[in-house]
């Protein structure tokens, strides 16, 4: 059993369709009339976010609650981090609470990793995203909504126990500051899948050609073979300005509106990991079709979120039962 | 994340080191005991409830949902009407989740007609410490409010940990502690079988 979900690229195909198969079963408790389960009672997940978030810190929540964890939230604004207290005093603090997880989402890359590596803490460590390295439930979730659009028949069933196998998957934008890119090329490959990166050359990043995936500058050519189109944000806080001439010219070249959506065949779908900036990247009437899945990618969330934390939890924390 | 630990426990007996069946193993139930004992206890389920109305047989992964399924089909051949048949995973409900590795769910499906009222059958292939049903009157409360529960298991070996009995039992077989009683399931494995086996034990009690 892994102790910490620190990277998409640690997983193996086996451990994601564990996690995958998992939350399948774990999405009928929304079903239910009581939709909870004891498994985690008594354990204390701690959400540690020092970057604005709603629906990622949201989503753990619920998912927690969900499996009857008791749920502490941290943010950063408000707190001792203002007036200056480091990640490892922090930890610290969080250690001597007895945190059995901590999902941390934090604006460097490498800070989840540094808290599950440095001995500060005992508990599990949960990525919820790392600056622009890795957000590796986004990219569970996604594979979870791609897997029930498409392997999955019209009752939703057969979807458990498949993968992504020559799937292709076209994720479209800003890749540069995009932990969700990274985190779905590295999770869609271990899957199967075949995906292209398209984007402006400004917002590709340096070292991109080592990526288990292919890029392109037009979007338009790569349309009517992709299963899956994930639009990304275009995050414009973390951009100075000045990667292309204007939003206008952006949204031209590489927004997906309904001329581009008559492209994609019949079963393509529509993705977005939210929030979006609608009339930017994606059109409003695209973002609320029929293909889009992006309420439903929320939903997802939270069952895979309450399979890793299951599986992080639930099991004995000694390493000799766990072998 | 490596070994999940699936629950399809189908040795019923203490953790001991060899799991490789190197002791010996005798045969208990052959697959045509096996059928005599399920259409008795379809007998027995219809004759304890005056008919198969407002019967639901909920089998508990991995054997005892087969299990259901063939109580069903006894009853149906018996009445000529259908009971309604499903599964419900208790994993998330038991108490020896922190003793062991994270475990992999299996698949929970109750009948369409839900079991509010009703009255309903658990169905299991061994029945060892109680403790898979305990964790499964845990499960059934959260799904609904049976008029009443009832408990049929293929092999009663003994050694309650916990209050429960059975209501109807496919063969009691008196064992030891270490021994290992195995259920072998044609949907599961390649025959029907009850078999028991020295103290050459890979699971813990179901």
């Amino acid at each position: 059993m892994m102790r910490h979900l620190l990277s998409a690229g640690d997983l193996t195909r086996d451990d994601a369709l564990v996690i995958l198969d998992t939350a399948e079963e774990l999405a009928a408790v929304a079903d239910r009339p009581i939709k909870k389960l004891p498994t985690l009672r008594g354990r204390t997940v701690v959400n540690l976010f020092y970057e604005d978030s709603t629906r990622t810190r949201i989503s753990f929540e619920a998912a927690a609650k969900r499996l009857s964890a008791d749920v502490i939230n941290f943010s950063a604004k408000g707190s001792s981090v203002s007036k200056g207290e480091s990640l490892k005093d922090t930890a610290l603090t969080l250690e001597a609470m007895g945190a059995d997880a901590v999902v941390v989402r934090h604006g460097s890359s490498g800070a989840p990793h540094r808290l599950a590596h440095s001995g500060w803490i005992r508990g599990s460590v949960v990525n919820a995203g790392d600056g622009t390295h890795e957000h590796p439930t986004q990219a569970l979730l996604d594979a979870f909504t791609m897997r029930r659009r498409l392997n999955a028949g019209p009752h939703g069933e057969g979807a458990v126990g498949t993968d992504l196998a020559g799937r292709r998957v076209t994720i479209v934008g800003d890749v540069l500051h995009s932990r969700v890119a990274r985190s779905n090329v590295l999770l869609l490959r271990t899957l199967g899948a075949e995906v292209t990166l398209v984007a402006p050359p400004t917002l590709l990043p340096v070292g991109v050609e080592g990526w288990p995936c292919s890029t392109s500058y037009d979007l338009d050519g790569e349309l009517d073979k992709s299963d899956v189109v994930m639009m990304l944000r275009v995050q414009q806080e973390r951009m100075g300005a000045a990667f292309f001439p204007s939003a206008r010219e952006y949204s031209r070249r590489y927004g997906l509106d309904t001329r581009r959506v008559a492209q994609l065949p019949d079963h393509a779908i529509v993705m977005h990991p939210g929030p979006m900036n609608r009339g930017m990247e994606i059109a409003a009437e695209v973002a609320d079709s029929a293909r889009s899945t992006i309420v439903e990618q929320v939903t997802n969330g939270v069952s895979v979120r309450m399979a890793v934390l299951y599986l992080l939890l639930s099991g004995s924390s000694d390493p000799e039962v766990a072998q | 994340m490596p070994p999940t630990q699936n629950s399809s426990a189908r040795s019923h007996g203490r953790p001991a080191q060899d799991s490789t069946g190197t002791a010996r193993t005798r045969p208990v139930l052959d697959a045509t005991d096996i059928s005599r004992a399920l259409t008795r206890i379809a007998h027995e389920i219809l004759e304890r409830n005056k008919g198969p109305q407002d019967v639901v047989l909920l089998g508990i992964p991995s054997r005892g949902v087969p299990l259901a399924r063939r109580l069903a089909a006894a009853i149906a051949a018996v009445e000529g009407s259908e009971v309604p048949v499903g599964a419900l995973d208790v994993t998330m409900y038991r108490d020896d989740l922190r003793l062991r590795p994270a475990r992999a769910l299996e698949h929970t499906d109750l009948p369409a007609g839900g079991i509010d009222g009703r009255t309903v059958v658990l169905v299991d292939d061994v029945l060892f410490s109680g403790r898979t049903i305990r964790a499964a009157l845990d499960a059934l409360t959260e799904h609904g409010r049976p008029r009443q529960v009832q408990l049929a298991v293929l092999v009663d070996r003994g050694h309650r940990e916990l209050p429960i009995r059975p209501d109807f039992v496919g063969k009691n077989l008196p064992t030891s502690m270490s021994e290992r009683v195995s259920v072998l399931l044609t949907e599961h494995d390649d025959l029907d079988a009850v078999t028991i086996g020295g103290s050459d034990a890979s699971e813990v009690p179901a």
